[in-house]
């Protein structure tokens, strides 16, 4: 059945062994070498979590101690007084839920739009999004920042929120979906006299559950570990986000290393929350669109 | 049906406006941010590329003024060289780790889920939190890296992120690690879509693991390769984040890359102009990449 179970068979080429045996053996060791595999690619996160309950002195002892002898929970405690965290917290917060919010919306609305119905000028205009989904970010956000400076909205939450919650990726991926859905579906509804509204609140909305929460959680995702765009568009404190708070502390206080892993770990806690729970419709949304690098 | 006739040729024009100013209505919320804050801006980008707009002075027409400054520019190559450099570095890595990580993650065992998560959660993680604890890994005197290192006998290892011989590396070394996951997802789904009958065959032919992986596996996932290809070139013309983090684009210019440039020219110096020129470049790059693999694509299909 694979490599490991394959050189069970030449080791052992005993008869007496039966094949149910030699199939628990394979698996044992395909169990144990993946095992392996996962823990030495986690290995950055365990050193982060041991490494925040260290003292900063202790961070970088030779020999490695990594289950610390006096766990520092204290650690913990301290960075809220440290840094204004539930500040960054806060805000990072209200951009991941409004920008998902809207974006799921709207895009969803624009989606159905585009594929269950017909009108003059459509397919031009969905080729104008899918054509700047080809073009980096990096490429027109100056002209974006400029617009934004000229109405005053930098350095406010609101700029990302105007920037990021109508993104063509969005409208790109539920518009997959509702094409998925058969057109029968919707014809039948309209015979039966529904009109589109009716027909998208009553009978597509409901079946894309899947699809809105696969674009939900992967835009509440992106918007909570973005970096550049906060970091070009936020300089005061009260606005920034948990992410640039956390740059910020590595910077001002570059040898508190036990403290730097400590927020380091909190900042990635709420992510890995929603990892555990909504893992399916990430892995599901990468393999169905192949999108958002 | 037939008694419908009649009246329903004479409302056919309002009903198909109708049907418009309705499809209108779904698209409307959408479009308007959409074409304020992506259109105008896409659009806005390659004018401003051509105007001399700075802090200083009204913004004014200077034809291929930037361009000129940016080729004379020695910044502008060594951003170019180092990304290029990391993209070269990190494309086959990431791509040769992914693919593999995926054929060994493709079983029907129990908790095999549990082990693509493991693999696939680096890349979930915020970016900062990752650079700053493989900062610290990196640390040249006391890092995790370097004690193995010398434990298994290398006396001089590298300075990694302190040394512009070994910042780029460790950087690629980060950023294959984080990214390997994600195209391992789209292996996966690759992996899935081979046809069960075409091992079968292979069998019978009498084919044994590396023949099966190099002629069914491989050409089969021909077309995820190419997508994981381009996916992956773009993102590291596009790479940032971790720069900025890791290195600020140090020791010296040693890891400063187009999009660092880009920032810096922009959002410090305020020189927009200059810096769309550049972005310009950056998308003329992006672009020219997706066209030729399009190219070697349409050869190759018949393999």
């Amino acid at each position: 059945m694979d490599a490991s179970a394959k050189t069970m068979d030449t080791a052992t080429k005993s008869p007496v062994m039966s094949r149910k045996t030699k199939e628990k053996i394979g698996n044992a060791i395909t169990y144990i070498f993946l095992l392996l595999l996962s823990l030495l690619v986690l290995i950055p996160f365990f050193w982060m979590i041991s490494s925040s309950l260290k003292q900063d002195n202790q961070v970088f002892s030779i020999p490695m101690e990594w289950i610390p002898s006096k766990p520092q929970w204290n650690n913990f405690v301290v960075i809220w007084d440290q840094i204004p965290l539930l500040t960054f917290f806060k805000n990072t917060i209200f951009l991941s839920v409004v920008i998902t919010i809207i974006q799921v919306l709207t895009s969803s609305f624009a989606a159905y739009g585009f594929s269950k119905m017909k009108f003059k000028g459509r397919d031009t205009l969905f080729l104008a999004y899918i054509g700047t989904i080809a073009v980096p970010w990096q490429a027109y956000m100056i002209p974006q920042f400029i617009m934004m400076r000229e109405v005053h909205l930098t350095d406010t939450l609101w700029s990302l929120v105007l920037l990021q919650a109508f993104s063509a990726f969005g409208v790109f991926l539920m518009r997959q979906f509702y094409m998925s859905i058969p057109e029968e579906l919707s014809e039948a509804a309209r015979v039966d006299g529904l009109n589109e509204y009716g027909i998208y609140f009553k009978i597509i909305l409901p079946l894309s559950k899947p699809a809105l929460t696969t674009l939900a959680v992967l835009t509440f995702v992106n918007t909570w570990n973005d970096y550049m765009g906060p970091f070009i568009y936020l300089n005061s404190t009260e606005v920034k986000t948990i992410q640039l708070g956390l740059r910020m502390f590595v910077t001002l206080y570059d040898a508190q290393y036990a403290l730097i892993m400590a927020a380091s770990l909190i900042s990635i806690i709420p992510i890995a929350i929603v990892f555990i729970f909504a893992q399916r419709y990430i892995i599901e949304g990468i393999a169905t669109t192949g999108m958002k690098g | 049906m037939m008694l419908n006739t009649t009246p329903k040729i004479v409302t056919e024009k309002q009903r198909r406006r109708r049907n418009n100013l309705i499809a209108w209505s779904f698209i409307t919320p959408n479009f308007l941010g959409f074409a304020i804050f992506t259109l105008v801006p896409v659009i806005a980008s390659f004018v401003i590329a051509f105007m001399k707009w700075d802090a200083f002075s009204a913004p004014e027409f200077v034809g291929f003024e930037n361009f000129k400054s940016m080729i004379h520019n020695q910044t502008f190559w060594i951003s170019l060289w180092n990304t290029v450099y990391y993209t070269i570095g990190t494309v086959p890595l990431t791509l040769i780790a992914a693919l593999l990580l995926a054929i060994l993650l493709n079983k029907k065992v129990r908790g095999i889920s549990t082990f693509r998560a493991a693999i696939f959660f680096p890349y979930v993680t915020s970016l900062v939190a990752i650079a700053v604890v493989w900062n610290m890994l990196f640390h040249p005197d006391m890092g995790l890296i370097n004690d193995f290192l010398r434990w298994i006998g290398i006396d001089n290892p590298p300075g990694w992120t302190s040394s512009s011989k070994w910042a780029m590396p460790a950087i690629i070394i980060v950023s294959v690690w984080r990214g390997m996951g994600y195209y391992m997802v789209l292996y996966l789904a690759g992996l899935q879509s081979i046809p069960r009958e075409l091992y079968e065959a292979a069998k019978i032919d009498g084919a044994n693991t590396w023949q099966e992986f190099r002629h069914v596996t491989l050409p089969m996932l021909a077309p995820t390769t190419f997508l994981v290809l381009i996916l992956l070139t773009i993102s590291s013309f596009k790479v940032f984040d971790l720069i900025q983090v890791m290195t600020m684009g140090g020791p010296g210019r040693a890891t400063n890359v187009l999009v660092y440039l880009i920032y810096n020219e922009a959002f410090v110096n305020y020189d927009f102009g200059f810096a769309s020129a550049i972005s310009l470049v950056l998308f003329i790059i992006v672009l020219g990449i997706t066209i030729i693999q399009f190219r070697v694509q349409e050869k190759n299909t018949d393999f």
